[in-house]
């Protein structure tokens, strides 16, 4: 199969959209989240995505044919709360390298299958790794400014463990994403560079923070070029930003990235803001039309969508991207 | 110079920092650093890391670009230490925003470090010292970790103490990193020790000359990588001669910088501006520090004699100490720092004609500072609290000069240059007030003037006043749903005679969707939905604004056109059915097993004197908090970490307050109820038949129909359209059945103690007895709820239901209030009335919006079947209305006027 950095130099690739929202779509039951195997489970598993991966395969499968089929070059795994830290909430730690393999190993069957069909088009499966619901540079608990809740060697150590499942699955690129704390992200890569080098393989790295306000910054507090150059040690395929805001409003720090990034640069917006119902509700029409401007401005090179897409979307922005040149990734000195 | 295009060093905290050919020379702050201060090793060791932490604040207002912490000293836990003093430095956005130089000469507390700090750090240091093998280990580590490196000029033998062995060591250092470790070179910066000059050794001449010549051939040879060192050092000889020493820094820097030294440990405070250096001294010092001559430590010692005392005492840190007076409490207000206000607050009283100016003037002047910097994002919320803390802190030393004040001219008006006049008031045929009281209160709090109208307050007064007074804002508040009209009819009149001020819309009915579809567009200039106390500040603050408010008000217009467009688009998704269709669609009970049970005492009935001690069990403290702001779950809410302190404080003042009113029976407890026969008629209805022993006359028996209102949004299959009377058995299926309503008050009191409040200046007590007569009135609703459904109707006497159960609902059959979501309409309450002789017997009048007063009063009706359930009515189409007036006997219009907060499609 061809290199994807090779690819990534001839067009813009198309990331997959939103997995909740499809999944949203089935309304599944906690006996659906359950399935025969998990059916005495002890806690309620109502709303663990993850584990659909596992319960409800082909319906993940589905989504993954969908957006293949909307045109998108990479989909992520069903995998975003997938280590032993997010997954206490269900009681089910002793399932996350399960849940890692099963999940990039039904996204790399679907990829394969498109893979052979278009064999021009080769589709690559992103194994992802989310925030956990934890920061290791914030303290939860405003009394007590110097606490944290989780330290920096509990995080390398179940990331670690999602990233060997992940990459055992078959996953061709790792994602880490919705970064709002760097230092969980720098215990991710950290885990990741460890896995590589006692392998000793490559695997193309993708980072992608969250800027989670209108004052520009993420969670933790970084600008956006402070949040590149705090993890650009690490030899990326791309750094971007996803999730948090809408098009529109990711645009300026994306021009810092594409700006001072020696890497390529990655953008999965929401579709647009939620409304006071929590629900997303710009159209494909619309999102297209504001990711129009990253691609005039010559921003991005990898383009996708996170909360509220849907394979509508990723169309319209798959057919727009087609019609564009990729960003140069150049080694820029400042 | 290599002919590749240079790398820069790039760092970060919360912000970048970058080490360009621009930046000229990094400043890396040392004073957090056990070994460089005493003062910070004694806060250390005392666990003071509060003040540790100023200590780092202030480097960083001095100017410093990195700070370097180091905490190896024997009597304290370094690493402990490190990682403690760290995540607290995290936590403060003023200081995270700079790059951190984690500085220790172990391992463990390095690298404990390194896992605590999201940004790019720097490593002080490593070196060729412990031999190649551990130098690679570690320089793989931190590579890792991802930060940039200092290497010391070290090696197995010792420490580089000329050119040649400089070059040597940075030379090896370099190679191995670059080409073994693949370290970046833009992340190296050699520390290439400066030691002291003019020391009167000959092997010291040659020091400073040394390392500058080195820096040179460094940053020459080896590519893209940095210099950096400790400056004071150099000067160590003349130690109390700070005159010297200063000139001794500056020169010494000004040519290492110009030989490439681009980072280095200065104290600021020590340093003189190089052209301020006179000539004598400077020439003196640059024989020294470029060993011009063989006698050069001799003259400048000689020399030294002459400028001895008189140095300055120099703190670049708090120089802003010196500004004027008004700048001072402008930066300790934005600044968060307390330190200093008490002093700077009473120059400023001293200063003032009365001590209210201090507040209204230099005080409020900082605090808009605050408020704009929050307001575009330039200030963080845990900021904006401590700038909150030093306010009250200057507040509260002010206070008692004011009091005096007042007391020596109790009739003098207070200066008016307030930020605005505001007026405020519930609109007419409404009662409650505490949202708009404690609004009022905070406004008055930001220096707003408030014109305070009080409760139903006729349109027209309001248009007066707002004349009269020529107010700035009117706020309008209102909880029940005959309000929202009266606030449509209000900015009608409000663009009828042609104002050009901002409405505000608050109360407990009111929403951002309603002010955005019903009453933006009656009128041109802004209508804003506020239903918070502290959005109400920034939202008044912008309005008034007089630079911006312009283009805030137009940014409002838009955004409450995009939503209201949003929301009709919503609401046009949803079907209704014809109230026919929603009529065969109705919820069916199988009455032929229901269970029905005849009340044991039907009639109506009276509670007169009545022990409001006896409601404290059933009293529900969550919607008590929540009238006050402070959003959570009693009791969980005491031990929030947010508002939790607030919360228990605010508990404690109820409790102590309700005690008062329990022992000297303050407020006064009424209750009617009845419990009367009752079947569904046509559907919708309800007949009540209610008999009277008249006196001398025998039984009278009268006949009352409660009318209900049917949902009719479209139902998934399966799923009925309620309405009430679907809990009553058909009059066609010949089974008697029985229906309650009632009428609770503990109002009674209530305006006569917040009133005596209000002029005793304590507007807490004012709205906290009205909340407290809130939670009394919801209280004995549900205490007689459940004597009803144990004895008076007797269908539940097995019950045992704990208050929390009570709360959650949990028991059999409803009570139902008019004006609720299951039964909307208020008229509904006039039958009430006149069933159960309420305001004659219990004195309970209503407005005419219907409001019930005292405010402290709740009305509904008694069901109970066990299949009896709360629902939400939802919309109704216009059918339903028509329907609703013929069956009421009523003019259409009025039943719609009525009925349209629940009217689909307008």
């Amino acid at each position: 199969m061809k290199d994807i950095k090779k690819i990534l130099e001839e067009r813009i690739l198309v990331l997959d959209g939103a997995m909740g929202t499809m999944l949203q779509r089935h309304k599944f039951t906690e006996e659906d989240f359950r399935g025969e195997r998990f059916k005495d489970w002890p806690v309620s598993v109502q709303g663990n995505n993850d584990l659909l991966s596992i319960t409800q395969p082909e319906a993940i499968k589905e989504v993954h044919r969908l957006y293949f089929e909307a045109g998108a070059d990479i989909v992520e795994t069903n995998t975003f709360s997938g280590t032993t830290i997010a997954m206490a909430d269900y009681e089910m730690e002793e399932l996350v390298y399960e849940l890692n393999y099963q999940s990039a190993k039904i996204a790399k069957e679907v990829a394969d299958e498109f893979t052979k069909k278009e064999p021009h088009k080769p589709r690559f499966v992103a194994g992802s790794i989310g925030p956990t619901n934890r920061t290791a540079s914030m303290s939860p608990d405003v009394n007590d400014p110097g606490f944290r809740a989780v330290s920096f060697d509990e995080l390398r150590v179940a990331y670690r463990q999602q990233v060997e499942a992940l990459i055992d699955g078959g996953s061709d690129i790792l994602l880490v994403e919705t970064i709002f704390d760097t230092l969980n992200a720098k215990a991710a890569l950290f885990a990741i560079e460890e896995v590589k080098d006692e392998r000793s393989i490559e695997i193309p790295i993708m980072v992608s923070g969250t800027i989670t306000d209108a004052s520009g910054r993420t969670l933790s507090g970084q600008t956006a070029e402070a949040f590149l150059i705090s993890v650009s040690h690490i030899p990326m395929l791309s750094i971007g930003f996803n999730c948090a805001l809408g098009a529109n409003q990711l645009t300026p720090h994306l021009e810092v990235l594409s700006k001072k990034a020696a890497f390529a640069v990655s953008a999965h917006p929401n579709a647009g803001l939620p409304n006071a119902f929590g629900e997303y509700d710009e159209t494909p029409e619309q999102m297209a039309d504001q990711i129009k401007e990253y691609l005039d401005k010559n921003l991005v090179n990898i383009i996708g969508g996170c909360c509220g897409t849907t394979p509508e979307h990723i169309k319209a922005i798959a057919q727009l991207a087609k019609k564009y040149k990729p960003r140069n990734i150049v080694v820029l000195t400042n | 110079m290599n002919k590749e295009k240079r790398k820069y060093l790039k760092l970060s905290g919360l912000e970048p920092m970058i080490v360009s050919a621009e930046t000229n020379f990094i400043n890396v702050g040392e004073r957090t650093n056990v070994a460089g201060s005493r003062k910070f090793l004694r806060l250390v060791k005392e666990e003071k890391f509060d003040e540790a932490l100023e200590i780092a604040r202030h480097q960083v207002e001095g100017g410093a670009q990195v700070i370097d912490i180091n905490m190896d000293d024997g009597l304290i836990d370094g690493k402990e230490a490190m990682v403690r003093f760290l995540n607290l430095i995290m936590a403060e956005p003023d200081i995270a925003r700079v790059p951190i130089m984690i500085d220790s000469s172990k391992w463990e507390i390095i690298e404990a470090g390194l896992q605590v700090v999201q940004g790019k750090c720097v490593v002080n240091s490593i070196s060729l010292k412990e031999g190649e093998e551990e130098f690679v280990k570690h320089a793989k580590s931190i590579k890792r970790y991802g930060a940039a490196v200092i290497v010391m000029a070290f090696d197995e033998v010792g420490q580089a103490d000329n050119y040649e062995r400089r070059l040597e060591i940075s030379k090896r250092s370099y190679d191995i990193l670059v080409n073994q470790v693949k370290f970046p070179p833009e992340d190296i910066i050699f520390d290439l020790n400066i030691f002291p000059v003019a020391t009167g050794m000959e092997e010291h001449r040659k020091n400073a000359i040394d390392f500058i010549e080195a820096t040179r051939w460094v940053r020459e040879n080896l590519p893209h990588c940095s210099v950096s060192g400790g400056v004071s050092n150099v000067s160590f000889s003349f130690r109390g001669n700070n005159t010297v020493r200063e000139a001794m820094h500056s020169v010494f820097l000004y040519h290492a910088i110009k030989a490439g030294m681009n980072m280095g440990i200065v104290n600021p405070a020590m340093l003189e501006v190089y052209d301020d250096i006179p000539k004598d001294l400077l020439d003196h010092v640059e024989d020294v520090i470029l060993d011009r001559r063989d006698d050069a430590t001799e003259r400048l010692l000689d020399f030294a004699e002459t400028v001895v005392g008189t140095s300055k005492e120099k703190t670049v840190d708090l120089s802003w100490r010196e500004e004027p007076l008004q700048n001072r409490i402008t930066r300790a207000l934005v600044k968060g720092i307390d330190q200093y206000i008490v002093e700077d607050v009473e120059e400023a009283r001293q200063n003032a004609d009365k001590p209210i100016q201090v507040i209204e003037g230099n005080l409020m002047t900082g605090m808009n500072v605050v408020g704009d910097l929050f307001g575009s994002g330039k200030m963080f919320l845990p900021q904006v609290v401590k700038s909150a803390r030093v306010m009250k802190k200057a507040v509260a030393y002010l206070l008692p000069y004011i009091e005096e004040e007042k007391r020596k001219n109790p009739k003098e008006e207070e200066a008016n240059n307030s930020n605005g006049r505001i007026l405020m008031a519930t609109v007419k045929g409404d009662v409650h007030d505490i949202g708009k009281n404690i609004v009022s209160v905070v406004l008055g709090c930001n220096n707003y003037e408030i014109v305070d109208l009080g409760v139903m307050v006729p349109a027209e007064k309001i248009i007066q006043t707002a004349i009269d007074e020529q107010v700035d804002i009117i706020g309008l508040s209102g909880l029940i749903t005959p309000s929202l009209d009266e606030m449509v009819y209000l900015a009608k009149e409000m663009e009828r005679k042609n104002f050009n001020i901002p409405l505000l819309i608050g109360g407990a009915t009111t929403s951002k969707a309603h002010t955005a579809v019903k009453i933006d567009i009656q009128y041109k200039n802004a209508v804003v939905h506020v239903n918070d106390a502290s959005r109400a500040v920034t939202v008044v603050g912008d309005l008034l604004n007089k630079r911006s408010n312009q283009k805030y008000v137009g940014d409002l217009k838009e955004d409450y056109e995009k939503f209201r467009e949003g929301f009709l688009k919503r609401t046009k998704k949803k079907e209704y059915l014809s109230i026919i269709e929603a009529r065969k669609n109705k919820y069916s009970i199988n009455w032929s097993t229901s269970e029905i049970k005849k009340p044991n005492q039907l009639g109506v009935h009276t509670i007169q004197e009545f022990d409001l001690k006896k409601l404290e069990p059933y009293i529900d403290w969550t919607p008590f908090f929540r009238s006050w702001d402070l959003h959570g779950k009693y009791p969980a809410i005491l031990n929030d970490t947010i508002v939790g302190e607030q919360a228990t404080s605010l508990f404690k003042d109820a409790r102590e307050l309700l005690k008062k009113v329990f022992d000297e029976k303050l407020l006064e407890a009424k209750a009617v109820y009845g419990l009367f026969e009752a079947n569904t008629i046509n559907d919708d209805d309800i007949e009540v038949k209610c008999v009277h022993n008249v006196k001398n006359q025998g039984v009278e028996e009268r006949t009352f129909k409660f009318r209900t209102l049917r949902q009719q949004l479209k139902k998934h299959a399966g799923k009925p359209n309620f309405a009430l009377s679907d809990f009553i058995a058909p009059k066609d299926s010949g089974i008697k059945d029985y229906v309650g309503c009632f009428c609770v008050s503990t109002g009674f009191g209530t305006k006569e103690l917040a009133e005596a409040f209000e002029a005793d200046h304590d507007d807490y007590n004012s709205i906290m007895i009205k909340a407290l007569a809130d939670r009394l009135a919801e209280a004995f609703a549900e205490y007689l709820h459940k004597k009803v459904r144990k004895e008076e109707w007797g269908y539940a006497s097995e019950e045992q239901l704990t208050n929390e159960e009570l709360i959650k609902e949990s028991y059999k059959g409803i009570r139902p209030a008019p004006g609720y979501p299951a039964c909307p309409d208020h008229l509904e309450k006039l039958t009430i009335w006149e069933l159960l002789e309420v305001k004659e017997r219990i004195g309970v009048e209503l407005t005419e919006s219907l409001a019930m007063w005292p405010a402290a009063s709740v009305s509904g009706y008694y069901f109970g079947n066990p299949d009896a359930r709360y629902f939400g009515l939802g919309k109704i189409k216009e059918d339903q209305v028509k329907d609703f007036a013929k069956r009421k006997d009523l003019d259409f219009e009025y039943a719609k006027k009525w009925l349209n907060p629940n009217l689909v499609d307008n």
